[in-house]
C-alpha cells in the first residue's frame, strides 16, 4: 500500500488485503485441524473443537455486543442432555439428536436472554450465572439427566444416515465439518450488516439507541445466535464423548469459556480457538496435580486481566496491525 | 393452616428460624458487595472465597493459637480487613477505570486462586468447629425450641448491618463516602485522601465476609468451597435488591433467607431455586430491582 495514494484506493486495497488475510488465516486452521489427528489423539482434538466452538459462541457476545455472560454453561450442558436424550432414549440420528439440542438452547437462550437483557453492565453477567445455576439444579433433580450419575452410553450411529461415526476418521472429520460450519457462521455474522450493529451496540449503546437501532433486539438475537451455537458445541460434544454430565452445566465451565476466550483474545476471531486449545491441553498434562489445576487457571485470569487484555491472538494482530 | 398442609409448627419455626440465619449471611455479603460496588466499581467475585477464609480464621485461631470463639469475631474480619486492604493496593487498584468486566474476572480469577489453594490443603471435606460453651444449648418457647447460637447469629448480624446503615448514612464518615461514590474527583479536592478511603472500604467489605464466616463456622462446617455456591445466590439477591441501597441489601437478605426458609417447609423440591425464581419475576416487574434507582 502506497502512503500517497487517495484514501479510498487505500481503503479498497486495505479490504481486499484483509480478505486475502483472512482467507489465508482460514486455511491454515483448517488444514492444521486436518492433520491434527496424525499427531495427536484424535478424541482430545475433537473435545477441543467443541470446547473452540464453544469460545467462539461466547465470544459472539462479550468481544462483539460486548455481553459477559456468566452463565454459558447451561446451553453447552442442557444441549448435550437432550442431544444424549434423543440418542438414547428415542434412538435418534446424530444429526437429529444434535438439533434437538441446538433447537433447546436458543429456546433456553431465548427466555433466559430476554430476562437478562433487561438490566446491563455488570447486573447482566450475574443474571446470566444465577440462571445457569438455576438451571444447574434443575439439571440435579431432573430424573431424565440421571443426576450424577449423567446419561452415559449414549449410541452415536451414522451421520446423515450413510457415514458410521463408530469409525474413529469418519467421526472426527464430521466434528471438524461441524466446527468449521459453525465457525463461519459465526464469522459471516460479525462480518454483516447485522455485526456492525453489533459492534456499535458495544463501543456506544446511548448512541445506536439514538440511531433508532432496537438495541434490545439486536442483543437478544446474538444471545439467541450464541446460545444456539453453543448448543451445537454442546450436541456434538455429548454423542461424540457418549455422555452427558452435571460438569458441562457447572458454572465452572461457565469460567473456563470466558477464560478461554480471554486468554485468546477477546473481540478476535481466531482468539477463542486458540484459547481453548490451550486450557484443553493445559487440563489435559495437570489433570493429575489435582486442585493446581484451579489455582492455575485462577492465576492466568489474574495475569491475563492486569497485564494482557488482548489476549494471545488479540497482542499478536496489535503487533501485525491485523484483524484476525 | 397448619393442619391444612399437614405441617408442624416446630417444623415451620426451625425453617424459618434456619431461613433467618441464612437471611443474616446474604445481608452481611451482600452489604459488603454494595459497599464495595459503590466505592470501586467492581462485583467482589471472590467475596464468597472471603468468606471461607473468615471461618478459616476462627479456625486456626482456634486451633494454632489457642484463641476462642469471641476473639475469633474480632480478630478475624481485622485481619480479613488487612488482607483485602493488600488485594486493593496490590491488584484491584491497577484497574480502576477500566471497564466493570475486568474487575469481576480479576476477582473471579482470585476466587479460583484461593478455593484451589485451599482445597490443595484441606480436601473438600468440613472441619468441625466447637460451638462456643457460652452459646450451646437452647431454650423452649412453648412452639418451638430455640438454639442459642442461632438467635446469637441473627441478632449480632442484624446489630451489625444496622451499625453499617447507621454509619453510612448518618455519620460524617459516612457522608464522606457517599460523596466520594457519586464524585470522587470533587471531593478529592476538598482535601480528603480518596485513595485510602477505597482501600478501606475495600478492606470493610472483606472484613464483613470475614465476619460472616466466623458466625457460619460453628453452623456449616469449615469448608474449601462453603462460599462458592453461596456467593452465586448472594448475586442473585443482589439483582434483587439493587446494589443502591445500604438498607435495600440489608432488608432483601433477610427477606430472602424466610422465604427459602418458608420453600423448605411448603415445596422442599424448590428451595435451591426459589431465589433464582423470584430473581426472574423481579426482572421482569421492576427490572431495576426492589430498591435499585437506575438499570
Amino acid at each position: 500500500v502506497t502512503i500517497s495514494a487517495p484514501a479510498t484506493a487505500t481503503e479498497a486495497a486495505e479490504a481486499a488485503h484483509s480478505g486475502r488475510d483472512a482467507a489465508i488465516a482460514f486455511i491454515v486452521m483448517t488444514i492444521l485441524f486436518a492433520a491434527a489427528p496424525l499427531v495427536v489423539y484424535p478424541f482430545f482434538v475433537m473435545q477441543a473443537l467443541c470446547f473452540a466452538l464453544f469460545a467462539c459462541a461466547f465470544n459472539l457476545l462479550i468481544g462483539y455486543v460486548g455481553l459477559l455472560s456468566f452463565g454459558h454453561a447451561m446451553f453447552l450442558g442442557a444441549a448435550g442432555y437432550l442431544s444424549a436424550h434423543a440418542a438414547k432414549v428415542w434412538g435418534l440420528a446424530p444429526e437429529f439428536s444434535i438439533l434437538f439440542g441446538v433447537a433447546g438452547s436458543a429456546v433456553l437462550g431465548l427466555v433466559t436472554g430476554a430476562l437478562a437483557i433487561r438490566r446491563q453492565g455488570i447486573y447482566f453477567a450475574m443474571i446470566t450465572l444465577a440462571l445457569s445455576q438455576m438451571i444447574y439444579f434443575f439439571c440435579v433433580e431432573a430424573p431424565f439427566t440421571h443426576g450424577e450419575d449423567g446419561i452415559q452410553g449414549v449410541p452415536q450411529g451414522a451421520f446423515l444416515g450413510f457415514i458410521p461415526w463408530s469409525n474413529p476418521w469418519a467421526l472426527y472429520y464430521s466434528v471438524l465439518a461441524i466446527f468449521l460450519f459453525g465457525f463461519l457462521v459465526i464469522y459471516r455474522a460479525v462480518n454483516s450488516p447485522f455485526g456492525e450493529i453489533l459492534k456499535a451496540i458495544r463501543e456506544n449503546e446511548p448512541r445506536a439507541i439514538s440511531l433508532g437501532y432496537r438495541v434490545d433486539h439486536y442483543k437478544l438475537a446474538a444471545f439467541v445466535l450464541s446460545a444456539a451455537l453453543c448448543g451445537l458445541a454442546g450436541g456434538t460434544k455429548a454423542i461424540v464423548a457418549q455422555n452427558a454430565s452435571l460438569t458441562d452445566v457447572h458454572y465452572s465451565m461457565s469460567g473456563e469459556v470466558v477464560l478461554m476466550t480471554l486468554l485468546g483474545g477477546m473481540g478476535t476471531i481466531y482468539g477463542p480457538v486458540v484459547g481453548a486449545l490451550i486450557l484443553v491441553a493445559m487440563q489435559n498434562y495437570l489433570a493429575q496435580y489435582g486442585q493446581w489445576v484451579t489455582v492455575i487457571q485462577g492465576a492466568i485470569f489474574v495475569v491475563c486481566v492486569l497485564l494482557f487484555r488482548r489476549g494471545i491472538v488479540g497482542e499478536i494482530a496489535h503487533l501485525f496491525k491485523r484483524s484476525l | 393452616m397448619f393442619a391444612a398442609f399437614a405441617i408442624s409448627p416446630q417444623a415451620l419455626f426451625g425453617q424459618l428460624l434456619l431461613g433467618l440465619i441464612n437471611g443474616a449471611f446474604y445481608a452481611l455479603l451482600s452489604l459488603g458487595l454494595a459497599v464495595i460496588f459503590g466505592m470501586l466499581n467492581i462485583v467482589n467475585f471472590a467475596h464468597g472465597a472471603l468468606y471461607m477464609m473468615g471461618a478459616f480464621c476462627a479456625y486456626f485461631l482456634l486451633n494454632d493459637a489457642g484463641l476462642n470463639y469471641w476473639w475469633a469475631l474480632v480478630l478475624a474480619p481485622l485481619i480479613m480487613g488487612v488482607f483485602g486492604a493488600l488485594i486493593e493496593r496490590l491488584l484491584l487498584r491497577r484497574i480502576a477505570g477500566l471497564d466493570h468486566l475486568y474487575g469481576l474476572l480479576l476477582t473471579f480469577g482470585m476466587a479460583l486462586v484461593i478455593q484451589g489453594l485451599f482445597q490443595n490443603y484441606f480436601g473438600s471435606s468440613g472441619l468441625p468447629y466447637a460451638m462456643p460453651s457460652a452459646l450451646s444449648g437452647g431454650r423452649n418457647l412453648g412452639f418451638m425450641f430455640l438454639p442459642n447460637y442461632r438467635a446469637w447469629v441473627v441478632a449480632f448480624s442484624l446489630v451489625v448491618c444496622f451499625a453499617t446503615w447507621f454509619m453510612i448514612e448518618n455519620t460524617r464518615l459516612g457522608a464522606y463516602l457517599r460523596a466520594a461514590t457519586e464524585n470522587p474527583t470533587l471531593v478529592r479536592a476538598f482535601g480528603i485522601n480518596v485513595p485510602r478511603m477505597v482501600t478501606l472500604t475495600y478492606a470493610f467489605g472483606v472484613g464483613l465476609a470475614g465476619l460472616a464466616g466466623v458466625l457460619a463456622a460453628p453452623i456449616n462446617q469449615v469448608r474449601p468451597l462453603m462460599g462458592a455456591d453461596f456467593i452465586i445466590v448472594v448475586f442473585a439477591v443482589v439483582v434483587i435488591g439493587g446494589m443502591g441501597s445500604i438498607m435495600g441489601s440489608i432488608v432483601t437478605g433477610f427477606l430472602l433467607g424466610v422465604v427459602e426458609g418458608l420453600t423448605k417447609v411448603f415445596y422442599p423440591e424448590a428451595s435451591n431455586t426459589v431465589v433464582f425464581v423470584i430473581m426472574a419475576i423481579v426482572l421482569l416487574i421492576k427490572p431495576a430491582g426492589l430498591f435499585g434507582r437506575t438499570a
